[in-house]
Parts: structure tokens; C-alpha cells; sequence
């Protein structure tokens, strides 16, 4: 399970750093998009993997950590993904001015004279 | 002394902000302000004067970081009191000549303002008993000199000579910083008194050389000396009364004030002879040279100026300590004749309209008053007997002829001496005679010359009877004094001197006659030429120019900073981003690499969880969606959008599937939300269809994506292997057991998640909403000026494609409304049915948020979902017609909910965001248990609401403002089609 999880980080990874590393606005979004997943999957394992333990407190069940899973990736993977949210908002939307302003929409305002 | 120091410094710097608040023209208000507050300091500065006589030094410290050893320490000594003096006293004279000189026109507060200001950082350095606080206020005078130089900020030549002068003076105190620096790593500390006391330790230790030229490159630029003297000719386009301020009590005083501060510490060596005096000397004739030479009255004093700067540097750097005495003594009477001849030039300029020494004759006549006072006070200039002026020069003749270094030099000295005083008669001469005297040429003056108001001439007035008291008087008027104000600069023992005028035939009377006979016989060979027109530039020196030297030096950084940025720095998106991803890879491989073979990222041994089918087929079509995603993102958007999703959606699985209901059901909404968004802004993408001849890739951009693939590759398998190797490893140690032990006793929920984000990691909360709550504003703010691109302002080809023999609106639409009634009727009613639904889904989730999966942002986001579903379903003007949702009002009450729950904890004596928690029992419902992050947690519902509504309805604004008029063009176009 920890290799499959592993493989998807990486693939994931892989995928959005090529496409942060492409000239069209709209393949930097959706790969930054893709990257947040790698990052925020990988954060969220720094925690290890476990079944059934959710962090949420039972009656009669000790709260240590062989009981439940590690809380605080959870809690920062949560700020994470509404971040990551509000900064694909913005960027769309400056990606949209830029498009309106410049005409294109290379991610420097203008194509490549090659 | 019941007042402390500090006024000195602060009331000038306080009068400055209140001038600078007072109407433009209440010129009288801001003189009398300047100078209630410049004459009231030299008041008392002048009652220290018992104490400064008795040899005191008056110490005071204002704490303020002790651990570091800076504090604000103002000390008084002698000398440092006898420059307040100068700095205050004159600074009053120059507030009442400039409340005349200054036109009504100027911006007068600004004027009052920056001097005022320059006058506190003067008295800064000068009252400072800490070093890097004297450079703190050194690097002051230098910025409000260039304000005050630049004050006709219209004419280009004053915006160039305050930039040159803040430039040469401000490069010169960043090197008095380093040699502070270094001094007080020296001395061990940057207090004035244990500075002083540690001159020999200083003198001996192998970095005084380094410290004692960077402390001289601070000084010398400070001063002008040679090199550095060309700043100070073009500082000349500043106001005169800022001239008469700057020039010779103030600002080029500065550098020879820290010559003599430091000079039991620095002077004494071989090192400190050579520079100081071969600059000094150097300085000296050079100014006196080129003052000869000079048309503009401010222009010849402004060399002047530089050559006496140079007579007192050359005396401080003859290592003697009556040459000290003598420094200090023309430092006091330069200032006093300077200060007089700059403003004597001020007047005849204002009241002539010009300064040019050519156009100018027989003023005498017209300024019969001011035309004394100038010539009295050239002639002290000059060093004429019975004058100020006189009795230090001859003090400097008498050490130039005892100076006692090489032999070629004991010879040069003198000599160089009586020249430099046959250049100062000579250019005093011409200052005088040319000007007052000679045939009236009043006709062709700009304006008819007459006497200035009276006040105007006040200040001349009494700096001109200074001049001949202390001249006439020398023993009377200035011994004390003297003593007082150059014991301690010479240290512990003051030489004994004589102030008398007459010492008897002696070399340096006869040097004294000699110099007043050649200067006077300089001037006659030199006067016809001159008249004659000739010598448009200093002979000899003129075409070594500094300025150009500078400019061309200037160019050169500019040139070559431009060049460095150009070959380093890219504006480029592409290159920084794999710069950025190529640093990441190293530095995190970098430590695997370097550590020792044992330490590898290979598997570890926790115990693995068993193998599961289900989860790799579910991550084998999140991996392929997510590859097939970033293969279609360039030509097939849509795709590419609904294969992110797939990705999205087995991040939430993989969420649910270990373990975190709360991170799945986050997940989840946003990536609805993100969806839907980026769909909006699908619809403003241009067009970008594959090209015919794809096979026909350019050799340089297959070598670039095939650079970029391999470091995605890198990138993508580092964070596997080490994602592997730490999943495969057990922690350490890990503070996660205490969140699991306090979320039920302190926190009140037993979902520690929930309880984490806005209790324990509340701020932290906070701070996220409030960047969700900027974003939205920011996106409603730029869309509120968007103006899409031409081509993408029509209808979609979806919505003209419709047949027209199809009953619906939009082939007959009217208005953009129309596009969206008459159609998806059944969800449109379907999607109203949900809105309650989905409201208390959404209730159901927060309320149990604390305790069980769910909580305010979850709750939010199926909130402003279902109200998203709305706009989709109904169209933009239908749900608005029907709705007022006014999202912005939502974002500022989640914000101020959020905020003052966490307020409220500190009411109550608490520390921000504690959570209070109360049990209640409520008719009906019971027991009911309350905690006080519930309404934080509505704070955050309430934003999170607001703000995505704010963002997605925003975009959707865009479609039916952008094609409003040419949607309508078309469909007009396509209804008379149809008929």
C-alpha cells in the first residue's frame, strides 16, 4: 500500500512539474493543481498510513497514538487544500487579465519569437 | 541643567513634522516656529558653558537594546558643545535671513521643515556618545542635505547636485560604517568615552590601517577634500540661506568634526600624517587655485570653502596638538566669515537678480551697508590683521614652519602655505573689488540694486562684528573658549597657545606679509586677463574634472549593473520556475548524497499494511487520468479538466481510505468548487487547436520538453523514494500525542481535527480565512476592470449551433436572460428543491463538526455549492433576481465573528482564541454542550460562504457583461435568418 501510494506521489509530481514548466497559462494551472495533490498526499503520509483510525476520540479508547492516526498532517493538509484553492482562484483570474491585456495567453504575455 | 540633552536633537526634528503640517503660505509662522526652536537650543546648549569650562562631560543614556550594546547616549564635551554652538546659533541667524530671503512663492514649509531636520541630525552627530548612532545621524545630514540642495527640485542643475552631493556623501558614510564597525571591533565598543580612552590599543592593533581609511573615506567625502571635493561646487544650487548653513557651520563642518572627534584615537601615526595632511594640503591649493577662476560669487566661495576645509584638515593631520588648537580655532572662524559672505552673496543676488561676477560693478554705491560688511568679512577671509581670519592662519603658518616629517616636506609645507594664502588674498581680492568697486554698471542689472530689508542684514551684521571682536580681542573673546573647546580634542593635555596679535617680528608674520603681497600682485597680472574674458576655465586644472570623472563612473555601474542583471535575471516564467524546481531536487538530494552510505532512503521496517487491489486500481486510474491530464492540458482543456478531477477524486478516496473522514469530505467540496471555477474561466481561454504538421517540431523545443520531462522525472521520483522511504520508517518523536490527549478535556470535541483548527491551531485558522477573504476581494476587484479579448466575446458555437427548428429561446433570445430560461427546465426545479436540502446537509455537517467529521469549511463550501447550482441551472440574472446574496457582506461578518470570538477570550483574561466551553440544557433538545469555537467556527462558515460565492459569481459576471452587445448583434443577426 505504502508503494502504491509512493508511485501515485511521484507520478502526480512528475506530471505537474511538466506542466508548471509549460508555456500555456492553462497547463500551469492545472499544474499546479495536479502538484498540490503530490504535495498534499505526501504531507498527508508524513503521518503513515493507517485503517480505521480516525483522529476522532471514542469512548473508552485511550487517546495515544496506537489508537489513532496522527492528527497534525491532517490539520495542515486541511489549510493546505483551502489555500491551494484560493491560489488557483487567483491565479485563473489573473490569468484571464493577462489574457485580456496581452492578447494570448503564453505566461509571459507574449509568444516566443522562435 | 534641568532640560536633557535630548531636546537639543529631538526639538528640532519635532518642529520639522509641525513646519511641514502648516499651510503653504504662512511664511511668517514657520520662521517664527524654526526660529523660536533654533534660538531657544543655542540658549541652552550656551548655559552648559560653566560646566563645559570646568572640563565636564555631560553623559546621558536612553536604554535601548542593552544586550547589544546600543543604547541612545548623548554626551557634551568642550568640543562638542562649542559645535552645537556653531550649528544652533548659526542655524537661528539662517531661519531669520531665509523667513527674507525665501520668496512667497517657494514652498516655504517644505524649506523650514528640511532644515530643521538637517539641524537635528547635526546636533545627532555632534551630541552623540555612541558610534554607530553618530553614523545613524551622520547618514541623516547627508539625506536632508540632498532634500535641502534639491529644494528648486525643478531645475535640473539643483536635482543634479543634490544627487551628486547624496551620492559622494552617502558612499563615504557607508564606509564610516564599516570603519566604526571595525573600530569598534577593535576597541570592543562603540561607546564615544571608551573609544577615546583606547587610542594607543587602537594605534597598535594590526586593523587600525583598514579602520583608519574607511573612518577617512567618511570624512574626507563628508568634507570635500581632494578627490572627492567636486560635490560641493554644484551643491552651490541650493537656496543660499541652505548654502550658508551647509557650507560653513554644518554639513562639510561634519567630516572635520569627526577628524578632530576620533583624533585622539586615529591621529598620531605615520598613516593618519601622510593621508589627512597630503588630502589637506592637496584640498587647500587646489581650492584656492580654482576659486581665482571663478565668475559666480557662490561658486568662488564654494571653492573657498573647500580650500579653508583643507587648511583644517592639513592642521589636524600634522599629528601636533597646537595644530589641533589652530583646527579648531578656524573651524570657529571660517564658519563665522563664511556664513557671512553667503549671505552677503544671497542678498546682492536677490537684490540684483544675478551673481555673476562679470556683469557686476560698483555696487558699493547701491548696498553701501552691505558692501562694508561683505568686504570686512572677505578680508578676514583673506587673512588680513585685525580679523579672525588672520590670527588662525598665522597659528597655521607658525606649525607649517615647526612641522617636522621629511625634509623635502618641512620645506614644501611653508611653501605651499604662503601660496595657498597668495590664492586666498588673490580670490578675495577679486570678490571684493571686482563686485563693490569700479564703474557702475546698476543699468544692466536684472534689477536696480538697493539695500535689503533690515532684518535680512541682521545676521550679517553680527556674525561681521563677530569676526572683528575675536580679531581685535583674540585673548578676550575666544581663550577660554578655546581651551575649553580643544582640550578635548587634543586629549589630556592642552598645549599651551597664545591668541595675541602681535608676536613680534617673526617667519610667520613675514609669511603672513609675503602671502597679502603676492595675492595682492596675483590679482593684478590676473585682472586684466580675466576682464579681458579670458580663462572661461580654470587654468591647469580645468579639464581634470571630477564631475566627469564621477558621471563617467556612474554610467559605467549603471552600464554594467544593467549588463549583470540582463546575463543573471530573467523576466522570464519558464526559466525561473526550472531554476526553481532544479534548486529544490539539489538541495534535497543533496544530503542523501553527501551522507554516509548506511544512511540511504531505501525501504525501512515498519510494518507495512497489507496489499490492496482495490487501492491500486484505484491510484492505476487516478496515475493514468493524472498523465493523460498532462499530456491534454494544451489542446484539449475540457479534458484535461475532467481527467483532474478523476485525479481530485482518488485524492479523496486515498483521504477516506486511511483514515481522514475530515481531509475526504474538505477534498471533496473544494474540488467541486475548483471545477466549476475553472470552468468559468474555460470560456475566455483562446482558441488553440493542435497544428497540422505536429511531427514538425522545432529541434530546440523537443530538446527543451525533453530537459523538462527529465526534471519532472527527477523532481517525481525523489518524491516517491522519499515519500517510501519515511512511510516505511516510524517516527521518532512527535507532538501529535498531545493534540490526542487535550482535544477532549480542553478543547471540548472529540473530533481533534476540528478542535486543532480552531482551537489549538486557531490563529492559524484565522489567518487562512483571512487570506480566503483577500483572494476573493482581489478577484472581484481585478474582474471588475476585465475586458476580455476580442475574439472570445461571441456566443459559444455551442449555443449558435442550436437548429433553429428546435422551440427553444435561445434561438429567438432576446437578451442574454433569455439564454438560460426556457431550457433545463426539470433541473432547474430539481436544483431549487436541492437548495433546502443541501442547506441542511450543511447545517448538519457544521453542528457536528467538533465532535464527528464535517466542521465550517466543509459546511460553507456545500453551502455556496448548492447556491452555485443556482447560477448554473438558472442563469446569473434569474437566481439574482431572486436572491440577494451580497457575498461581500458574508466575508466581512465571518471575518468579524471569527475575530471577535478570539477577542472575546482576552476579555475574559485569557490568552487570544482560548475556547470556553458551557453545558446548557435547552427545552426540547436537552443537554446541549456549546463550546465557544462553535461561533468561531460560524465565522469561518459564514466566510467561506461568502468568499467562494464572491469568486465564482464574479466570473460568472464576466459572460453577461462580456457579450452582452455582441450577443445580441448575433442573435439578431441569426433570428433574421431564420425568418
Amino acid at each position: 500500500m505504502e508503494a502504491v501510494l509512493a508511485i501515485a506521489i511521484g507520478v502526480l509530481t512528475t506530471c505537474g512539474v511538466w506542466l508548471i514548466l509549460r508555456p500555456r497559462t492553462f497547463q500551469v494551472i492545472i499544474g499546479l493543481s495536479l502538484l498540490g495533490y503530490g504535495v498534499n498526499l505526501f504531507m498527508f503520509s508524513m503521518g503513515r498510513l493507517a485503517l480505521d483510525k480516525e483522529p476522532i476520540l471514542a469512548p473508552g479508547v485511550p487517546a495515544t497514538l496506537q489508537h489513532y492516526t496522527d492528527p497534525m498532517p491532517q490539520a495542515l493538509v486541511l489549510t493546505a487544500i483551502v489555500i491551494g484553492f484560493a491560489m488557483t482562484a487567483l491565479f485563473l483570474v489573473v490569468l484571464l487579465a493577462q489574457r485580456g491585456f496581452f492578447g494570448n495567453d503564453h505566461v509571459d504575455g507574449r509568444e516566443d519569437t522562435e | 541643567m534641568s532640560l536633557p540633552l535630548l531636546t537639543l536633537v529631538a526639538l528640532p526634528f519635532a518642529g520639522s513634522l509641525i513646519a511641514a503640517l502648516l499651510p503653504a503660505n504662512a511664511r511668517n509662522a514657520e520662521s517664527t516656529l524654526a526660529g523660536a526652536i533654533a534660538v531657544f537650543c543655542t540658549l541652552q546648549a550656551a548655559l552648559y558653558y560653566p560646566e563645559m569650562a570646568a572640563g565636564g562631560v555631560l553623559r546621558q543614556e536612553i536604554i535601548w537594546l542593552p544586550s547589544l550594546g546600543l543604547n541612545l547616549v548623548l554626551r557634551l564635551d568642550g568640543f562638542a558643545w562649542m559645535f552645537s554652538m556653531l550649528v544652533l546659533g548659526i542655524g537661528s541667524l539662517v531661519v531669520l535671513y531665509a523667513r527674507y530671503y525665501m520668496s512667497p512663492a517657494d514652498p516655504v514649509p517644505r524649506f523650514f521643515s528640511f532644515l530643521l531636520a538637517f539641524m537635528g541630525s547635526m546636533s545627532g552627530v555632534v551630541l552623540s556618545g555612541n558610534l554607530v548612532q553618530l553614523v545613524l545621524f551622520w547618514e541623516l545630514t547627508s539625506l536632508f542635505s540632498f532634500l535641502l540642495i534639491g529644494y528648486w527640485h525643478h531645475r535640473q542643475d539643483a536635482r543634479r547636485g543634490a544627487r551628486m552631493a547624496l551620492t559622494v556623501t552617502g558612499a563615504g558614510g557607508l564606509c564610516l560604517l564599516a570603519g566604526v564597525l571595525v573600530l569598534g571591533h577593535i576597541v570592543g565598543s562603540f561607546d564615544l568615552d571608551v573609544v577615546l580612552a583606547a587610542g594607543d590599543r587602537v594605534r597598535a592593533h594590526p586593523l587600525y590601517l583598514p579602520a583608519l581609511v574607511l573612518v577617512l573615506l567618511g570624512a574626507l567625502t563628508k568634507s570635500a577634500q581632494f578627490p572627492f571635493h567636486f560635490w560641493l561646487p554644484h551643491a552651490m544650487a541650493a537656496p543660499t540661506p541652505v548654502s550658508a548653513y551647509l557650507h560653513s557651520a554644518t554639513m562639510v563642518k561634519a567630516g572635520v568634526f569627526l577628524l578632530a572627534r576620533l583624533w585622539p584615537v586615529l591621529a598620531g601615526s605615520d598613516e593618519w600624517f601622510w593621508i589627512v595632511s597630503g588630502s589637506g594640503l592637496a584640498t587647500l591649493l587646489i581650492g584656492g587655485f580654482m576659486a581665482i577662476f571663478q565668475s559666480d560669487m557662490k561658486g568662488l566661495l564654494a571653492y573657498s570653502t573647500i580650500s579653508h576645509l583643507g587648511l583644517i584638515t592639513t592642521l589636524l593631520g600634522l599629528n601636533s596638538p597646537l595644530a589641533a588648537v589652530a583646527a579648531v580655532f578656524h573651524i570657529i572662524n571660517h564658519a563665522t566669515f563664511k556664513a557671512s559672505l553667503f549671505m552677503a552673496v544671497g542678498i546682492i543676488d536677490h537684490e540684483t537678480g544675478t551673481r555673476d561676477i562679470r556683469r557686476l560693478s560698483g555696487l558699493w554705491r547701491h548696498l553701501p551697508v552691505t558692501a562694508t560688511l561683505a568686504c570686512v568679512a572677505a578680508a578676514a577671509m583673506a587673512g588680513v590683521p585685525l580679523l579672525n581670519g588672520f590670527i588662525s592662519k598665522e597659528m597655521f603658518f607658525t606649525e607649517a614652519v615647526f612641522v617636522n616629517a621629511a625634509p623635502w616636506f618641512d620645506v614644501l609645507l611653508p611653501a605651499a602655505a604662503v601660496l595657498a594664502g597668495v590664492f586666498g588674498v588673490a580670490y578675495s581680492l577679486r570678490f571684493t573689488v571686482e563686485v563693490f568697486f569700479g564703474p557702475d554698471t546698476s543699468g544692466s542689472l536684472p534689477r536696480q540694486p538697493h539695500e535689503p530689508p533690515h532684518w535680512m542684514r541682521v545676521p550679517v551684521e553680527l556674525l561681521v562684528v563677530a569676526c572683528l571682536v575675536v580679531g581685535m580681542l583674540p585673548q578676550w573673546a575666544m581663550q577660554d573658549i578655546l581651551s575649553t573647546a580643544a582640550a578635548p580634542v587634543v586629549g589630556s593635555t592642552l598645549p599651551a597657545f597664545d591668541l595675541a596679535l602681535w608676536h613680534g617680528f617673526n617667519l610667520p608674520l613675514a609669511m603672513s606679509l609675503l602671502a597679502l603681497a603676492g595675492g595682492l600682485l596675483l590679482y593684478r597680472l590676473l585682472r586684466g586677463p580675466q576682464q579681458r574674458g579670458r580663462f572661461r576655465r580654470t587654468p591647469l586644472l580645468g579639464a581634470l574634472s571630477g564631475r566627469r570623472i564621477f558621471q563617467h563612473l556612474l554610467a559605467g555601474l549603471t552600464m554594467n549593473s544593467r549588463r549583470a542583471v540582463r546575463l543573471l535575471g530573467t523576466r522570464r516564467l519558464q526559466p525561473q520556475l526550472l531554476l526553481l524546481v532544479l534548486v529544490a531536487v539539489v538541495a534535497a538530494a543533496a544530503p542523501l548524497w553527501l551522507a554516509s552510505a548506511g544512511a540511504g532512503v531505501g525501504a525501512g521496517e515498519r510494518e507495512r499494511l497489507p496489499f490492496s487491489p482495490m487501492f491500486s486500481l484505484l491510484w492505476g486510474v487516478g496515475v493514468s487520468a493524472a498523465v493523460a491530464c498532462a499530456w491534454l492540458a494544451k489542446f484539449h482543456r475540457l479534458s484535461a479538466l475532467a481527467l483532474l478531477s478523476v485525479t481530485g477524486l482518488a485524492t479523496v478516496i486515498t483521504f477516506a481510505w486511511f483514515s481522514a473522514p475530515d481531509l475526504a469530505l474538505t477534498q471533496l467540496s473544494v474540488e467541486t468548487v475548483t471545477v466549476v471555477l475553472i470552468l468559468l474561466g474555460l470560456r475566455w481561454l483562446p482558441k488553440r487547436l493542435p497544428p497540422l504538421g505536429a511531427q514538425a517540431l522545432w529541434t530546440r523545443a523537443r530538446a527543451r520538453r525533453t530537459r523538462d520531462l527529465l526534471l519532472a522525472l527527477m523532481a517525481g521520483t525523489g518524491m516517491a523514494t522519499l515519500a517510501y522511504a519515511l512511510m516505511t520508517r516510524d517516527f521518532p518523536q512527535s507532538i501529535s500525542h498531545y493534540f490526542l490527549e487535550r482535544a477532549l478535556p480542553e478543547g471540548g470535541g472529540s473530533n481533534v481535527v476540528n478542535v486543532m483548527l480552531v482551537d489549538f491551531r486557531g490563529l492559524d485558522t484565522l489567518g487562512e480565512i483571512t487570506v480566503l477573504a483577500a483572494v476573493a476581494l482581489t478577484v472581484y476587484a481585478l474582474l471588475r476592470r476585465f475586458r476580455p479579448a476580442r475574439e472570445s466575446m461571441g456566443l459559444p458555437p455551442q449555443q449558435l449551433k442550436v437548429p433553429a427548428d428546435m422551440a427553444t429561446d435561445l434561438v429567438h433570445a432576446r437578451t442574454v436572460a433569455d439564454t438560460a430560461s426556457g431550457y433545463l427546465l426539470v433541473p432547474a426545479v430539481l436544483v431549487r428543491l436541492l437548495l433546502p436540502m443541501a442547506t441542511v446537509i450543511a447545517v448538519y455537517l457544521f453542528m457536528r463538526g467538533h465532535n464527528q467529521p464535517g466542521g465550517g469549511f466543509v459546511a460553507g463550501l456545500v453551502m455556496s455549492t448548492a447556491f452555485i447550482l443556482q447560477y448554473i441551472v438558472s442563469g446569473t440574472l434569474w437566481v439574482e433576481a431572486h436572491l440577494r446574496l451580497r457575498p461581500q457582506r458574508w466575508i466581512a461578518s465571518g471575518l468579524l465573528i471569527a475575530s471577535a470570538t478570539g477577542l472575546g477570550s482576552l476579555f475574559f483574561g485569557y490568552p487570544l482564541l482560548t475556547t470556553h466551553t458551557a453545558h446548557l440544557s435547552l427545552p426540547l433538545l436537552g443537554e446541549i454542550h456549546i463550546a465557544s469555537a462553535l461561533f468561531y467556527d460560524i465565522g469561518v462558515f459564514t466566510l467561506v460562504v461568502g468568499a467562494t460565492l464572491l469568486i465564482l459569481t464574479a466570473l460568472g459576471h464576466q459572460s453577461v457583461r462580456g457579450h452582452r452587445r455582441p450577443a445580441r448583434a448575433t442573435v439578431s443577426a441569426i433570428s433574421k435568418g431564420a425568418r
